[in-house]
């Protein structure tokens, strides 16, 4: 039976072999990632170690550094590692918006609800 | 359409059937769907653990102050460890994604050098890990300041008392060797040599609890004197009931200010923890023997005769999504 999926004129098909030029610039781009997710871990643990909790502005901002980072992180990984920066557009799009509309939801309706008891003591006092 | 202009449109586009509109092959595909799937799981696992936290009223554990011990090292060294393993996995991403490289050149020898590092890092990783829940399991590990009134008696008859508030440090390896050191409020040693207290060899000698040449063996419990052996049954029934890192009998625990043990009042973060670590871990484990089969499956020729390394490429993604799990798992559990 012939495969449909082999016809396809894709860096990544399975027909289609790299050469070792093109395996060159792949390895840069994966050494130039794993620097920056080095760093990026780096980072993180030098700020942890460095700041502590507290009920502070300074401590929403140090979170959310957290969080912006572990996003960069997560896409580099993805798109690089994964690859799933060099698959077509339709296939990035069906792995990715349908993730994040649930993921958000979520998010929202847990931090939401899970905060609900605050919302309960200003009512009651 | 005769009379129209007809543009010129992409067969790659057209969902007509015939040919693959996404690129890929179906095992490709569904490899991405699985991993949809599993991400919701981790994420909803991971909301969970924010909706705990969220509301709840108690005190919540600090990272840093939780993820501080080194093996086989004294003191305190916040987030070493798990910056370690952390660089592990993503080192074992970096040879995961050389090995699918490779793979794409049928570089064969390449992707079996770069697969057996993936593997050997992924060893690394649950071993790594392995020693983390041992370390939490049997508890220890940080300054406790004491709660009561501790009697320490020496052998010759005489007796030390520690008073409420004094520092305490305990640690804890592999359940074999249980130190104390013994420090007033400011962390000066209380004896010349540093105060240190070696609770050894629980194994074999489950209630003896030695401080050199001092023998801990009194303290105040509940407003009553416990004594001799009782001492370490307290202990060991402390730690059974509390888990992760329980306070020492008759001594609360003050850690990073807040007023009692962390771990034992918040069984939800203990809980979440070994949960999706666990679940991780487990991740983990799955992937490296999946690796292990699609390594063996290289060594015997079986790619170089279909003439493309797919196979390596779909490990590879599972291999890269364990990592990006860990990346959300780092940040939420270790840093915020």
């Amino acid at each position: 039976m012939e495969r449909d999926d082999l016809i396809v004129n894709d860096s990544y098909a399975l027909n289609a072999h790299h050469s070792e030029e093109q395996g060159v610039t792949i390895r840069k781009k994966i050494y130039l990632v794993t620097v920056i997710l080095s760093v990026i871990t780096a980072i993180e643990v030098g700020m942890g170690v460095m700041f502590k909790r507290s009920e502070a502005f300074t401590w929403t901002a140090i979170k959310w550094t957290f969080i912006v980072l572990t996003l960069f992180k997560a896409g580099y990984i993805v798109m690089t590692f994964m690859h799933l920066g060099d698959e077509r557009k339709n296939l990035r799009n069906a792995v990715i918006i349908p993730y994040f509309v649930f993921i958000l939801y979520l998010i929202f309706i847990a931090i939401t609800e899970g905060l609900a008891h605050y919302g309960m003591d200003l009512m009651f006092h | 359409m005769a009379g129209h202009a007809q543009a010129e449109v992409s067969k790659e586009v057209l969902w007509g059937g015939g040919q693959s509109p996404f690129g890929v092959t179906y095992g490709k595909m569904m490899m991405w769907y699985f991993l949809v799937s599993d991400a919701l799981t981790f994420g909803g696992l991971l909301i969970a653990y924010a909706f705990w936290r969220a509301s709840s009223v108690d005190a919540w554990p600090i990272g840093e102050q939780v993820f501080r011990a080194l093996p086989g090292l004294e003191g305190e060294y916040p987030l070493a460890y798990v910056a370690l393993m952390t660089f592990i996995l993503i080192v074992s991403s970096v040879t995961m994604v050389l090995a699918v490289e490779a793979g794409h050149r049928n570089d064969r020898s390449g992707v079996l050098k770069w697969m057996g590092l993936t593997i050997i890092g992924g060893f690394f990783f649950l071993g790594s890990q392995a020693w983390e829940w041992s370390h939490f399991i049997h508890g220890g590990g940080g300054f406790f300041n004491l709660a009561k009134e501790v009697t320490i008696s020496t052998p010759d008859g005489g007796t030390m008392t520690m008073e409420a508030g004094d520092r305490v440090y305990m640690d804890h390896h592999f359940g074999h060797l249980m130190e104390m050191h013994l420090q007033d409020p400011v962390g000066v040693p209380l004896t010349d040599d540093g105060g240190h207290v070696v609770l050894t060899e629980l194994g074999e000698h489950p209630h003896e609890a030695h401080l050199h040449s001092l023998k801990v063996n009194k303290y105040i419990e509940n407003e009553t004197l416990v004594e001799g052996d009782d001492v370490m049954k307290l202990w060991n029934a402390r730690s059974e009931n509390f888990g992760f890192g329980a306070p020492i009998p008759g001594l609360g625990a003050d850690w990073g200010g807040i007023n009692h043990s962390e771990y034992a009042t918040q069984q939800g973060y203990t809980n979440f923890f070994f949960f999706i670590t666990g679940f991780h871990g487990f991740h983990v484990f799955s992937g490296v023997i999946i690796n292990i089969v699609i390594f063996f499956m290289v060594l015997n020729r079986v790619m170089e005769r279909r003439k493309h390394y797919e196979m390596v490429e779909k490990v590879g993604l599972y291999w890269h999504f364990v990592d990006l799990v860990w990346v959300f798992v780092f940040t939420f559990f270790y840093l915020i």
